[in-house]
């Protein structure tokens, strides 16, 4: 078998509501992702699937559990481990693009690896600008997110999330605010990095079409695992 | 620092509008606080300037003599104790006493001088006078005569003197002409002296009671073959002058005295004139602080979703401080440069605009490079000392929540 990418193991996550109440949103979830697996996680809403993706992405601590990602166990103390093991294995799409709207498509494909401190060369430049081309948007590299249709910035935001070449792509209903049509070419784009790249992929969606079209779906319910089927 | 710095210049320029508006309050400030400054400044040098342009920084004078009522302690009787008359008195061993002050550190020049009062006439005008024998080429290292010269030369031959311009002209002479110098007791008949130029000494008393003679003249005048009545020095530093006063004093048992003592008065108002304008300046600096803080604190909560997402690709909490820091220090930079500029029309709007009674401008201001720097270099720690409670709140933003905002 493949290395995992990804090993949750007896994950719980609880909020505090007001001082005594608390509320179990997660109760003991045990998931491993292999690598360059393309994966597709389902559930109605509320059954914990953000949550469980913001735990996946370091985004927050779960309240017990262990989270081991690209061989390496998390650990919550030190915030700056935390975002370094981010910004070098991670890539996210989410539900709205998130793209920085005062940055153009190329610079918002270069940001992860400006954080990661590199010095933007000809040659960064030039992959950045191949990965645009990739998605299709070769010729919007100067264009801000505004002046983009919400595919078109759905796409730049899977370019962004490619470029450190992630291990793992999170991607939290990618195609939810998008038609039938432009969600079935994010869909191609993002399957084609996984076949190019071997990237794994995590993708939430309420999309049963698309959920068909994964190696794997993973059911969430009222916070449990309910079903794992494999295509 | 290049991820940072492009962060922060692209968040400044997206809120155009607040950004103008603070580098604009930055500017105002710091103009305010150059222009004070240097107006200050030149007040201050022109005030000294006039003040010892015409003074020796430390004068040296034989001790008074003290009357002392010879009482036996036991006896209860009153007496009056008269003063003795002042009379004009020498300095024992000054060519001595003048020599060792050379050596003083911090002394730059001495020269001695035979001082006393006299009557100048001439014809009708008779002027009670301030007569001051000098050596010139000594004096002129004290006192710049030269620069106050406005008529004739000079120069200070025997039989010559230099008089003030008010004095020449309240007794009808200029230069060429003779005057008579009497000190007034009944055996001085007078003598006279040509007047060889007209002084300006930038001080209408001066002005109209300075009259000056060669030493050996006014030796003779005052009856003091070979004597002095006070040593004249100058100093390197006029600040300095009260500490080289003190060891000037070591050298003899004479009475020395600085002119930051003889002119306290000036000098306090000197030191008020600096604390206001300290004052004005920690206050500008902190409204200028609590602008920029209040700016950027209002920037964090705009950004707050940026900062999540940038947080989630990866920039760490360090990063994130960074790039407010830098707003702070940048808003900071660019104010405090147009700052300058400000400051730099102001002085020369000043210097064209405002102007004395006479039409000629009131006192030179000078814009130093060291001011400009030392203001922008403050502002713009100011600017980033004002970020830093906006640049810890976006670091610890909690980038999940942060998104969803």
């Amino acid at each position: 078998m493949t290395s995992a990418v990804l090993k949750l193991t007896a994950i719980r996550k609880s909020y505090n509501i007001g001082k005594a109440v608390e509320a179990e949103i997660l109760h003991g979830i045990d998931l491993t992702l292999a690598a360059g697996e393309f994966t597709a996680l389902i559930g109605p809403s509320g059954s914990g699937k953000s949550t469980l993706l913001n735990i996946i992405g370091l985004l927050e601590p779960p309240t017990s559990g262990n989270v081991e990602i690209a061989g390496h166990p998390v650990s919550y103390s030190d915030d700056d481990t935390l975002t370094r093991l981010r910004a070098e294995t991670l890539g996210f799409v989410f539900q709205f693009h998130h793209l920085l709207p005062a940055f153009s498509a190329l610079e918002n494909v270069l940001m992860p690896r400006m954080i990661n401190g590199e010095k933007i060369t000809e040659k960064v430049r030039a992959e950045a600008m191949q990965l645009l081309a990739s998605v299709g948007l070769k010729s919007a590299e100067s264009k801000k997110p505004a002046e983009l249709s919400g595919g078109m910035q759905q796409r730049v935001a899977i370019a962004r999330a490619l470029a450190i070449k992630p291990a793992l792509v999170l991607a939290d209903e990618p195609t939810g605010n998008l038609d039938t049509k432009t969600a079935d070419d994010i869909f191609v784009v993002l399957r084609r990095f996984n076949r190019e790249f071997g990237t794994s992929f995590l993708i939430v969606t309420h999309d049963p079409r698309l959920a068909a079209t994964c190696d794997r779906r993973v059911t969430l319910a009222d916070g449990k695992i309910v079903r794992d089927d494999r295509t | 620092m290049r991820f940072e710095l492009q962060i922060a210049l692209r968040f400044l320029r997206e809120g155009r509008t607040q950004s103008a508006l603070i580098v604009g309050g930055v500017m105002v400030g710091v103009a305010v606080v150059i222009f004070i400054s240097a107006l200050i400044a030149g007040l201050q040098a022109n005030t000294i300037a006039r003040t010892l342009g015409a003074q020796a920084h430390i004068v040296v004078k034989p001790v008074e003599p003290v009357a002392r009522a010879q009482l036996n302690p036991r006896d209860t009787g009153v007496a009056t104790v008269q003063t003795a008359p002042r009379k004009v008195r020498s300095i024992d061993n000054w060519q001595q006493v003048a020599l060792a002050y050379e050596s003083v550190p911090g002394v730059v020049a001495v020269s001695p001088m035979v001082s006393g009062a006299a009557i100048a006439i001439r014809g009708e005008g008779r002027n009670s006078v301030a007569v001051a024998g000098i050596d010139l080429t000594h004096y002129d290292r004290i006192v710049d005569l030269r620069d106050k010269l406005v008529a004739g030369t000079l120069r200070l031959e025997p039989g010559e003197a230099l008089v003030g311009v008010t004095l020449a002209r309240d007794l009808g002479a200029s230069v060429g002409d003779r005057i008579t110098l009497t000190t007034g007791t009944v055996a001085d008949q007078g003598d006279q002296y040509q007047i060889s130029g007209t002084l300006d000494l930038g001080n209408r008393e001066l002005n109209r009671r300075a009259v000056y003679v060669p030493l050996r003249t006014a030796q003779s005048l005052y009856g003091l073959p070979g004597g002095v009545t006070s040593i004249d020095l100058r100093v390197q530093d006029v600040f300095s002058a009260d500490a080289v006063a003190r060891q000037v004093a070591a050298v003899a048992p004479l009475l020395v005295e600085s002119w930051m003592t003889t002119n306290g008065q000036l000098l306090s108002a000197l030191d008020a004139q600096s604390a206001s304008t300290g004052i004005i300046r920690i206050f500008v600096s902190i409204v200028v602080m609590l602008g920029i803080a209040s700016v950027l604190v209002v920037a964090v909560v705009q950004k707050t979703r940026e900062i999540g997402i940038l947080r989630a690709m990866g920039a760490s909490r360090g990063q994130m401080t960074r790039v407010f820091l830098l707003q702070g220090s940048l808003v900071g930079l660019v104010g405090s440069l147009l700052g300058a500029m400000l400051a730099t029309l102001l002085v020369f709007l000043f210097g064209v605009f405002v102007r004395g009674a006479d039409g000629n401008a009131l006192f030179p201001i000078t814009l130093t490079a060291n001011l400009l720097l030392l203001a922008c270099v403050m502002a713009t720690l100011c600017g980033t000392l004002a970020a830093i409670a906006p640049a810890r709140r976006a670091a610890r933003l909690d980038p999940a929540l942060a998104m969803r905002a």
